[in-house]
């Protein structure tokens, strides 16, 4: 039972408090990595590449020298060997060296190999940030160019071997698939493609780099201050205490700022070498290649069921992509292994390394591609039974972890379908595709399940009494949109028994107790979890200073007779034997009363399978005649655990709609066929959604506090919002045409007829 | 970028003496030439801004009558005003619909309709000088022809350049047979046809217009036009805002009963400049508005189509969005 439970007419916890960054953010005072005022600065722009494979025989840099302002123009062929740089992987689509899938290998200069189209091979620091885009502008590369490997159909497939998925095995089997679909009275089988994205968050990519003697300090763009730290003085052969990571505010990163890149790395280099701050920020054109975007992917879904939808056979194998750097898996399948209750079922990987920028982690990487396979392919087998496929779900409906067998620490899917359908009216569904009408209009009304893993890592957290009553709580997390500020002020709050206004909750810096990165949604129970656990012993130790001090009107009490309200400590037994925690504190010296704890998952993780759920009804309108899909309405339902704000858990759901109509319809990275080079890499070609593509977002939460994932019953709630979208989306575009479209985006000529 | 200078002109002499000089060009909103400059792509060592010009002549930014019935839109309006203007929404619907389905709200309080209409195209290639392009860099090919080429032209184009032009202004002021007022630095004005001011890729796609090293256009000049009344843009494309068009059809008629009197019709986002299509005019004109009168009107719009790889379904995508324009201004 954790503290705030007991807590009566405190709880600020859950309440939609709006932000208590956002008077910083709308007035501009919140200060993001490029905006720092450091005296003396220097501005860096990076040269990319303009082939995609092969050698760089040489760079004239000369022009960029005799520009007014340039300082040094840095190139592989001058650039200071790094003692820590990773190597590249080999030059080779199809090389059997061992490859297992890495975070992020950066290129910084260190050889002359280019790997793909838009690769960073040169640094040019200048005094303005005008005059180094000049400079930069003005470098001539000429290249021993090779011919690149850019047709993924005729890319050669790993050797299998060679396939590790972050945390995983290529092939996963349990049950006998085979017989599974040969008991099968009705089978479906079909590839489903998803093609590259990018990221693109508001805030591009930025670094300002300063050294003091052999320390370093970065204002960074990031998700992850920690791994930038680590990764970065390891590049520079130093320990990671001579550096510190400053990251405040992060204006998004989706995946992309999870850990360093190349641009960090070049920043801190460009600085030393010209003795002077740096600051370097990405070009909109940069966010394409040089920080990871999602990697196409085929994936072949096969299901058998009995007449009666009953599954007897799931097989689901996705082909990614990735660079020739490293590889990268995108872990389509895993939500596949665990969604339905199956005997038989088989998830494989494979890759394809083709001469593109690193793919990584981006908002749900596999939940997002894996539930548009999957729910699908679902959705086919539910109209080859002639079942209605919100049935088919419910007939499959795991009650344990078809894989693990082990029981679900928490899991509301029943009623999150259930809630979602009827707000929806999915009842009043005509099941007949291309028969429902809006005037000229076709309708159509499609569904999918949402998923994604309720992850915890060790987080920890520093907390303080003030004398004037106001408590300040440190973690060295990251603010990357999601309301992390807020909501941890408001756990803190509660456990402390004050009032939100009257914490400051700090974030950004690696010198604060260390966090995980911002990622894979753990951010609401890792940190969540150290900042109550703190927080709580922080009310402890107070509580204790006060039953223990002769002058405190609450001395001799027992602990269990004090309760704390608006920051006043009474005896449950004597309301007339109060005071605040301010007076507490100043009678004690005035110095601050400190706690720090480190936090970290206990066994339930072995014990139970934690995911989230969640179902996803979405409406389209289609013009029979020019092809054009509008969404009209999305209804949705998510179980994630306790809700910490719903006004900030609200916009997360949201925000993945929004993107996951952005995925269905849009959004595509597209590739030069001869070349590698990115075709559309800015916002108004690379398109995502604006806001007269949205029509109503319906949102709800069943909530169900899971304190087996977390101290404060959070799962997190950051990706699952965009899993299940686009195959609700795809869906209903079938309902509503007749058409079924496996290839994403559903633009106007895949529907077209 | 590179680096430039920058005046500002206060009148027409000065500003045509200073853009006649050799890499200059003027700006007005910008919103089109700083984005070219910040790729490199446009390489100007000399700006001259122009939006003090309305200082000594307010006209400039005006919309007004014509003696004639028609509107004079000055070339510093900007495309807000002209697209909320009451009088051109009363008069030439097809006008403000295609400035307000262009570009963003912040864009359109910007830019100026006489750099509206010189927008250039957004071909990926063009925009890339990583790559080669004969309209940024004669001789050096088209990287469009075998590459992406899903937002290319299939009227107009040459085996030098298929590049479309990009705008949604331009076709409703082709279709409605607009004229040009040009200022030229020798002090005169002359006046064109719209549908002169661009011209065909042909051998030379780096010319896009008639315009001579520092010509403004200072006016453009919508006829009197019974048929301009009943008239309607249409644009389809990837987002409901803000995405440029995959096809887009401009279209005006005049009914006589049920029988069309007179048509134009201007089609975007197929073309590589603003394309009057005289031949849908023709099966149109004097016959009954019926479907099967759009549907030979679209067929005879896009005959002449050349698709390429990734474009072919644009031709469809023009006879049905030609074919759905008729039929709404016509109902």
């Amino acid at each position: 039972m954790t503290w705030y439970r007991k807590l009566k007419g405190a709880a600020s916890l859950g309440q939609p408090l709006d932000r208590v960054d956002g008077r910083l953010k709308v007035t501009g005072g919140a200060r993001y990595a490029a905006e720092y005022a450091v005296p003396n600065v220097a501005h860096a722009v990076i040269v990319t590449s303009t082939i995609a494979k092969g050698r760089i025989k040489a760079m004239d840099t000369s022009a960029a020298e005799r520009v007014t302002g340039v300082i040094k123009v840095l190139t592989p062929f001058n650039a200071p060997r790094l003692p820590g740089a990773p190597k590249p992987g080999p030059h080779t689509e199809s090389a059997a060296a061992p490859r297992p899938a890495s975070m992020r290998v950066p290129t910084m200069l260190q050889d002359d190999v280019v790997r793909y189209n838009g690769q960073p091979i040169g640094v040019v620091v200048a005094d303005t940030f005008e005059h180094a885009r000049e400079g930069a502008g003005l470098v001539r590369a000429t290249y021993a160019s090779e011919k690149p490997v850019l047709d993924w159909s005729k890319a050669p497939l790993n050797p299998a071997e060679e396939v590790h998925p972050l945390g995983g095995e290529r092939t996963v089997t349990r049950g006998d698939v085979a017989k599974g679909l040969a008991d099968a009275a009705v089978t479906v089988d079909h590839v489903y493609v998803t093609p590259l994205e990018n990221h693109n968050p508001m805030e591009v990519h930025s670094t300002l780099a300063q050294w003091d003697g052999d320390s370093l300090i970065l204002y960074e763009s990031t998700q992850g201050i920690t791994s930038v730290r680590n990764t970065v003085a390891r590049h520079f052969g130093l320990t990671p205490d001579k550096v510190r990571v400053v990251a405040y505010f992060t204006g998004g990163g989706f995946g992309s700022k999870g850990g360093p890149w190349s641009h960090e790395t070049l920043a801190a280099m460009a600085s030393r070498e010209v003795n002077r701050p740096v600051k370097l920020v990405l070009s909109r054109r940069q966010m394409f290649g040089p920080v990871g975007g999602r990697p196409r992917t085929e994936q072949r879904v096969t299901l058998g069921a009995t007449n009666e939808g009953v599954l007897t056979a799931i097989r689901h194998h996705s082909k990614s992509t990735t660079s020739t750097i490293e590889d990268w898996v995108e872990p389509a399948t895993n939500q596949t292994r665990l969604l339905y209750d199956c005997p038989n079922c088989e998830t494989q990987y494979d890759l394809v390394r083709v001469n593109v920028g690193t793919p990584t982690f981006m908002r749900a990487p596999g939940e997002s591609t894996g539930t548009y396979a999957l729910e699908s392919a679902m959705d086919e087998l539910a109209y080859a039974l002639k079942m209605d496929p919100l049935a088919l779900r419910k007939k499959n409906y795991a009650q344990n972890d078809p894989e693990s067998g082990k029981p679900w620490s928490s899991k509301a899917l029943m009623e999150c379908y259930d809630s979602a359908a009827s707000r929806f009216g999915w009842a009043n569904r005509n099941p007949m595709p291309r028969a429902t009408r809006d005037g000229k209009l076709l309708v159509g009304w499609g569904m999918a399940t949402a998923t994604y893993p309720a992850r915890r890592a060790p987080a920890g957290a520093i907390a303080r009494m003030m004398p004037d009553g106001r408590a300040y709580v440190r973690a060295g997390t990251q603010e990357i949109g999601c309301g992390t500020y807020t909501s941890m002020t408001q756990i803190a709050a509660d456990a402390l028994g004050i009032a939100p206004s009257m914490v400051r909750f700090e974030l950004g810096t690696t010198d604060m107790p260390e966090n995980p990165a911002s990622t894979g949604s753990v951010t609401a129970a890792s940190t969540g979890s150290a900042v109550h656990d703190v927080a709580v012993a922080l009310r402890q130790k107070l509580v204790q200073l006060a039953i223990n001090d002769p002058q405190s009107p609450l001395h001799g009490a027992a602990e269990t007779d004090v309760r704390v309200d608006n920051g006043a400590l009474t005896l449950l037994s004597d309301a007339h034997r109060t005071e605040p925690y301010s007076a507490l504190v100043v009678r004690n010296g005035s110095r601050p009363i400190e706690v720090t704890v480190a936090s970290k998952p206990g066994a339930d993780a072995q014990q139970y399978s934690m995911h989230s759920f969640g179902a996803v009804f979405a409406e389209v309108k289609v013009d029979p005649d020019l092809a054009i899909v509008r969404v009209p309405r999305i209804v949705t339902a998510h179980a994630v655990g306790r809700i910490l704000n719903a006004k900030t858990a609200r916009s997360q759901i949201v925000g993945g709609v929004v993107w996951g109509v952005g995925m269905a319809l849009e959004e595509e990275t597209l590739i030069d066929p001869r070349t590698g080079r990115y075709i559309n890499a800015d916002l108004a070609e690379y398109h995502v959604p604006v806001n007269a593509d949205i029509g109503t977002i319906d949102t709800a939460f069943i909530e169900q506090p899971d304190e087996h994932v977390s101290t404060v019953g959070a799962k997190g709630v950051g990706e699952i919002g965009i899993t299940g979208v686009a195959a609700a989306i795809a869906n209903a575009v079938y309902h509503a045409t007749g058409k079924r479209v496996r290839e994403l985006p559903i633009r106007i000529e895949r529907l077209l007829t | 970028m590179i680096d430039f200078d920058y005046v500002r002109a206060t009148d027409l002499a000065s500003a045509g003496r200073a853009g006649a000089a050799p890499s200059t060009r003027f700006v007005a909103g910008g919103t089109n030439l700083v984005d070219l400059m910040k790729l490199d792509v446009e390489r100007p060592l000399h700006l001259v801004d122009i939006n003090d010009l309305t200082r000594a002549d307010p006209t400039l930014a005006a919309i007004a009558d014509l003696p004639n019935g028609g509107l004079r839109i000055g070339g510093l309006a900007r495309m807000r005003d002209v697209a909320w203007d009451a009088k051109v929404r009363e008069r030439y619907p097809v006008v403000s619909q295609s400035l307000l389905l262009a570009a963003s709200g912040q864009l359109r309080n910007m830019a100026s309709i006489g750099g509206n209409v010189l927008q250039r195209t957004r071909c990926p290639y063009f925009r890339d000088t990583a790559m080669p392009c004969n309209k940024r860099e004669p001789g050096s090919g088209c990287s469009a022809l075998v590459g992406i080429n899903r937002s290319e032209a299939l009227l107009g184009t040459s085996e030098h350049c298929i590049a479309t032009y990009p705008g949604d202004l331009g076709v409703s002021l082709v279709a409605l047979g607009a004229t040009v007022h040009i200022y030229t630095p020798a002090g005169s004005t002359r006046t064109l046809p719209f549908s002169s001011l661009h011209v065909l890729p042909g051998a030379h796609p780096e010319r896009e217009n008639v315009l001579r090293p520092g010509e403004l256009i200072t006016a453009i000049d919508l006829p009197p036009l019974a048929a301009a009344r009943r008239s309607l843009y249409l644009k389809v494309r990837d987002r409901a805002s803000y995405a440029f068009a995959l096809a887009s059809a401009a279209v005006a008629v005049d009914l006589d009963g049920r029988t069309i009197r007179d048509a134009r019709v201007g089609l975007g986002g197929i073309a590589t400049k603003p394309w009057r299509s005289h031949e849908a005019e023709r099966v149109l004109i004097g016959k009954p508005a019926t479907a099967s009168t759009f549907h030979a009107a679209a067929d005879a719009a896009l005959a002449d189509a050349r698709p390429h790889r990734d474009n072919a379904f644009k031709a469809t995508l023009a006879k049905r969005t030609l074919l759905r324009a008729l039929t709404e201004v016509t109902a």
